[in-house]
């Protein structure tokens, strides 16, 4: 069962390669222990490993990867492992591990762009992986989805897919128990990945519907 | 002169004595019969145009001209929406029910949870409003719907599985509160229940505003109906809209059909000849 838990990480594919979001927290419980996590990671030349989920698993599967990738750069062949190359290895690794009823507990999201093709997948706890042009895990699945669905397009560039982003973060920040007001945007293109400095949303708590709700209607809340 | 049997006065609450036969027929291997649920997507919304201060600037002089041209009319009302599936276990058992239930002529309340509950909670407190209003004379006020509605839900403690968003214009204003089925209540400017609450709450969060004219809140409120329409299992087919604003109500059933039946056969339907009819309602 997790005990440190990330909340959820959203990716979207734009027109030079993939941006994701994900805030810096992690949840002991209940309690916000955590709040400079930092739940993306590259992966070898080519691509972005994104977690929600059990922290310690994720620092786990960081190490297999970074065996994985270390024996890739040993044959030093020059050809180095890509996202669909990786992504399958996660998938396999969370599979084979839910088999024997002892399953890393985390949700994945793996970009990347490598020889021009974008590549943008998942991988659940179970197993259940796919690919798609706007992935979201935890409670994104259930807030950020219906946002991607309606406003994701085949050619966004940089500015409109952060601002797609932090439109889904924003709304999962007002809405998700477990999330903190200080987010990281990744980006991942041909040349290289560059995951942003934390900085936190602009939110608005001002609507005067909210300040007093029961006016006209009082004895009720 | 009959002997009649003195019966135990009806006592409040559940009954409790076909638990122990229950059991030894699920034991036995007889499946219990599903209940008909409303898995669903319920949002409401109140719209206020040049009603009052604000923060922004620039909005707060839009308001006061608009004042000025229209002499000081104000357009305030609250607006519902739902979807229109019924789902019994994982079959949808009712591609186009009524979700949006009348509660008073200015009062509507959407209701999420068991069909049945729903259904039935919200007919008492409708017949209940009514007498008030015979005994009062007055029109009924939202939050006299409200307690009628809460004090039941709380004292059958959850087990009456009926979430609802009730809205309605009285003479305090528009109203618009979310009835949990444990109970509590909750007095917002925008709300969702059901379980496509999610993705419909998605919609608002984002594009919600202050100063929504009617036309925008109805648009919103489609909006949000269909991201649940469209993104939750539960909830689908059509999409029900009312309005309401002081004095005067639209009841838009069946406002948008985003599902049409794509693949009528051009035939229609016939009855084999020898079935005894004498019309046949065609399609």
């Amino acid at each position: 069962y997790p005990y440190v838990t990330g909340t959820s990480v959203v990716g979207v594919k734009y027109k030079d390669g993939i941006l994701m979001a994900s805030d810096m927290g992690a949840s002991y419980g209940s309690t916000l222990r955590y709040k400079s996590v930092e739940r993306m990671k590259p992966i070898g030349k080519h691509s972005l490993l994104g977690a929600s989920g059990e922290i310690s698993d994720f620092q786990e599967i960081l190490r297999y990867l970074d065996e994985l990738i270390l024996y890739d750069n040993m044959w030093d062949d020059g050809n180095s492992l890509g996202p669909k190359e990786v992504h399958s290895y996660l998938t396999r690794v969370m599979y084979n591990r839910r088999n024997k009823f002892n399953p890393l507990w985390n949700s994945l999201v793996l970009g990347g762009v490598k020889n021009g093709k974008k590549y943008l997948g998942t991988v659940s706890m179970i197993g259940v992986h796919f690919e798609d042009n706007h992935v979201a895990t935890g409670f994104g699945n259930h807030l950020a989805r219906p946002i991607l669905r309606e406003e994701w397009r085949e050619d966004l560039s940089y500015e409109d897919g952060v601002k797609l982003l932090e439109k889904c973060m924003r709304v999962l920040l007002y809405r998700d128990r477990s999330a903190v007001n200080k987010i990281q945007i990744a980006k991942i293109t041909e040349e290289g990945v560059s995951i942003s400095k934390p900085y936190s949303l602009r939110t608005f708590w001002e609507f005067n519907a909210f300040r007093n709700p029961t006016v006209g209607a009082e004895g009720s809340w | 002169m009959s002997k009649a049997e003195i019966d135990f006065p009806p006592k409040g609450g559940f009954s409790f004595d076909l638990c122990k036969r229950n059991e030894m027929l699920i034991k036995k291997g007889v499946q219990p019969p599903s209940y008909r649920k409303t898995g669903t997507t319920i949002v409401g919304l109140i719209f206020q145009y040049c009603g009052f201060h604000s923060t922004f600037l620039e909005m707060l002089i839009g308001c006061l001209t608009k004042n000025f041209k229209e002499g000081g009319k104000t357009e305030d009302g609250v607006i519902l929406g739902a979807d229109t599936r019924a789902t019994a276990g994982t079959i949808v058992c009712d591609k186009n029910c009524e979700k949006i239930h009348y509660m008073a002529p200015n009062i509507y309340c959407c209701g999420a949870g068991t069909a049945a509950n729903t259904e039935a909670v919200t007919d008492m407190v409708s017949s209940q409003l009514q007498l008030h209003r015979y005994h009062t004379g007055c029109e009924s006020r939202v939050i006299t719907a409200l307690m009628l509605l809460k004090s039941p839900l709380f004292n059958y403690q959850g087990y009456v599985q009926a979430a609802l968003v009730l809205g309605g214009v009285d003479v305090t204003g528009p109203h618009l509160h979310t009835i949990y089925p444990h109970g509590l209540t909750d007095t917002l400017p925008f709300a969702t229940m059901g379980s496509g609450s999610l993705a419909a709450m998605t919609v608002f969060e984002s594009k919600y505003r202050e100063g929504l004219t009617r036309d925008e809140g109805i648009q919103l409120v489609t909006e949000a109906i269909c991201s649940g329409i469209f993104n939750d299992l539960g909830s689908g087919s059509n999409v029900d809209v009312c309005v309401i604003t002081k004095g005067h109500k639209d009841y838009l059933r069946n406002h948008l059909l985003p599902n049409p039946r794509s693949y009528i056969s051009p035939k229609g339907f016939l009855f084999p000849k020898k079935t005894g009819i004498d019309k046949f309602f065609g399609y």
